[in-house]
């Protein structure tokens, strides 16, 4: 490792390499350090629960080619964390307790989960997070035929997790103080479809629950239900991972402020990924929006105006594709305006929420064909009435746009 | 770079680009064994509208690819303008669908994404649904 490197990425998941290749479509010859707490090369966190189903493995989880750092020219030092940020003097202060100057910092540490203080958790021997690879891992470990499961948290992470081991073990829990399932982004309707379909497997339920104390082997409900269980996988929420901007005085809310260059307040330093909160364009309000899109394209921006090139990211918006037993919701945007919603003749919801002429959010559950239609739609707030409505309410298809407009689509390279 | 496009107005919503694309896909040379009494998954696909508007989609092979972008598996890249999909690496999440404005990518027969790929993944050389478009409604040119 040198004393100082003219790109550092603090994190090497999704948004660090974004990052890394941002930096390189621009320059081709600053030095890059990675700074990596996990061991291991950048792999697609959310394919940790298709790791557990066995539908993906070790090799295929990475998330570029072996020889994606050299050929980027990027060192990584694993197993080690940035500790503190010296942004006046732009140097970074490492786990190791050495200093590592810079020219531009991108900050990519992305969320830490979150571990409500439930009383007695400390006795609970075989309990895990549902994050990382590691977790994936040692999870695997604990698995067998007979194992009960409680999952606190019935948000995307906690049913995902269910959906990888549910063929492995033998009965699931699911526990969540909401009142239903995926409460993030789906309202009631949408939530009691999906909950009913992953019923039919070995999961089971308890909202609007949660525990009052664990001992080893044992949650008590509030509800003064008792589950018993195995294993327990916290995977109740995240919390964006700010600490090293908050402290070194940078403008923090609930997630670290960039403005659409991904510039952080604080002069040189950037930030991308789960840590970040940037505009959702679809409600016009800042949030974090943790999801692997926006990672991916707030870190290849950083990395371009790191490198001393232009590119904004500002066209952030919640989009999620989420599928569980075979069965896929689809969506994005805000949930504001008139609702039009239909039922489709196969059971399929289809839900669209429009204000001001313009579409701000759809939820699709059960016919995900070609609905990027709509995410286009939201995005580059395209007016509604010059689209072909009836269309546009029925089906997700080109032909909803004029032919004019479909000629500007199609007709060129885009 | 030469990429597909098509002009509605010629296009007869005949959906000979869709057999042709399988066809390719399949690697196979007789037409009948590989299409007859089978479920076709072809990468392009022809779009019906009112006023009896037909015209095929496929992929634009974007300059700046929304799928690529979204790929949770790493999966998408691309080579030489083309967007490629590693499908070793696909898991079948559907965010490309959810993230691509032209509709262009769709599960195979395993539920694996595929996406057109310009022909370059199999012997025709030349994009079969263009060769095999009878109005000559689909061309492989370059344009800006």
């Amino acid at each position: 490792m040198k004393s100082y490197y003219d790109h550092i990425i603090v994190g090497n998941g999704v948004a660090a390499a974004g990052t890394i290749e941002g930096i390189r479509s621009t320059d081709g010859e600053g030095s890059i350090l990675a700074v990596s707490a996990e061991k291991h090369p950048v792999y697609g966190r959310p394919l940790i629960s298709y790791l557990l189903e066995g539908r993906t493995d070790r090799e295929h989880i990475n998330y570029r080619r072996d020889s994606f750092y050299a050929d980027n020219g990027c060192e990584v030092l694993y197993g080690e964390r940035a500790e503190a940020l010296d942004a006046a003097g732009k140097k970074v202060v490492l786990s190791t307790g050495e200093q590592v100057g810079y020219g531009k910092i991108c900050i990519a540490t992305g969320s830490n989960p979150f571990v409500p203080p439930f009383e007695g958790l400390e006795k609970v021997k075989n309990k895990l997070q549902f994050m990382t690879l590691d977790d994936a891992l040692a999870l695997s470990e604990l698995l067998s035929e007979e194992s009960r499961v409680l999952i606190m948290g019935a948000g995307l992470i906690g049913l995902k997790c269910a959906e990888g081991i549910c063929r492995r073990v033998r009965e699931i829990v699911v526990a969540d103080l909401a009142p239903r399932i995926l409460s993030s982004i789906l309202d009631d309707e949408c939530a009691g479809f999906i909950q009913r379909h992953v019923e039919k497997e070995n999961i089971s339920f308890l909202l609007g629950d949660t525990a009052e104390r664990f001992e080893d082997g044992k949650a008590f409900m509030k509800s003064g239900r008792v589950v018993e269980f195995d294993i327990l996988v916290l995977a109740v929420g995240v919390r964006a991972n700010t600490a090293l901007v908050k402290n070194a005085g940078g403008a923090v809310s609930r997630g670290i402020v960039v403005d659409t260059h991904m510039r952080t307040s604080l002069e040189d330093v950037f930030a991308a990924g789960d840590c970040v909160e940037n505009l959702d364009i679809s409600s016009g309000t800042g949030k974090v929006m943790a999801i692997l899109p926006n990672a991916y394209a707030g870190g290849f921006a950083a990395g371009v105006n790191m490198a001393g090139g232009t590119k904004l990211f500002d066209n952030a918006m919640p989009m999620n594709s989420i599928g569980f037993f075979g069965l896929h919701a689809m969506t994005a945007g805000t949930y504001e305006g008139q609702c039009e919603a239909f039922r489709g003749d196969d059971g399929s919801i289809n839900r669209l929420y429009i204000k001001d002429n313009l579409l701000k959010g759809f939820i699709f559950i059960g016919k995900p064909e070609r609905t990027g239609v709509y995410t286009y739609l939201i995005r580059e707030k395209v007016p509604l009435d010059s689209i072909d409505f009836e269309l546009f309410r029925r089906t997700a298809t080109q032909t909803m746009f004029s032919h004019d407009e479909r000629g500007r689509r199609f007709g060129g390279v885009v | 770079m030469k990429r597909i496009y098509v002009n509605e107005k010629w296009c007869l919503g005949c959906h000979l680009c869709e057999y042709n694309c399988a066809f390719a896909a399949s690697g196979s040379s007789d037409m009948s064994l590989a299409l007859k009494g089978r479920k076709l998954y072809p990468k392009i696909h022809v779009e019906e509208g009112s006023d009896r508007i037909t015209f095929a989609v496929s992929c634009r092979h974007c300059t700046d690819p929304m799928c690529m972008k979204s790929c949770i598996a790493g999966a998408i890249s691309k080579e030489d303008g083309i967007v490629k999909i590693d499908r070793s690496k696909c898991v079948g999440c559907l965010t490309c669908v959810l993230a691509c404005p032209y509709g262009a990518l769709a599960p195979g027969e395993n539920g694996i994404m595929q996406k057109c790929q310009l022909c370059t993944d199999n012997i025709c050389g030349e994009p079969a649904c263009v060769s095999g478009c009878p109005n000559g409604a689909i061309v492989f040119e370059e344009r800006d």
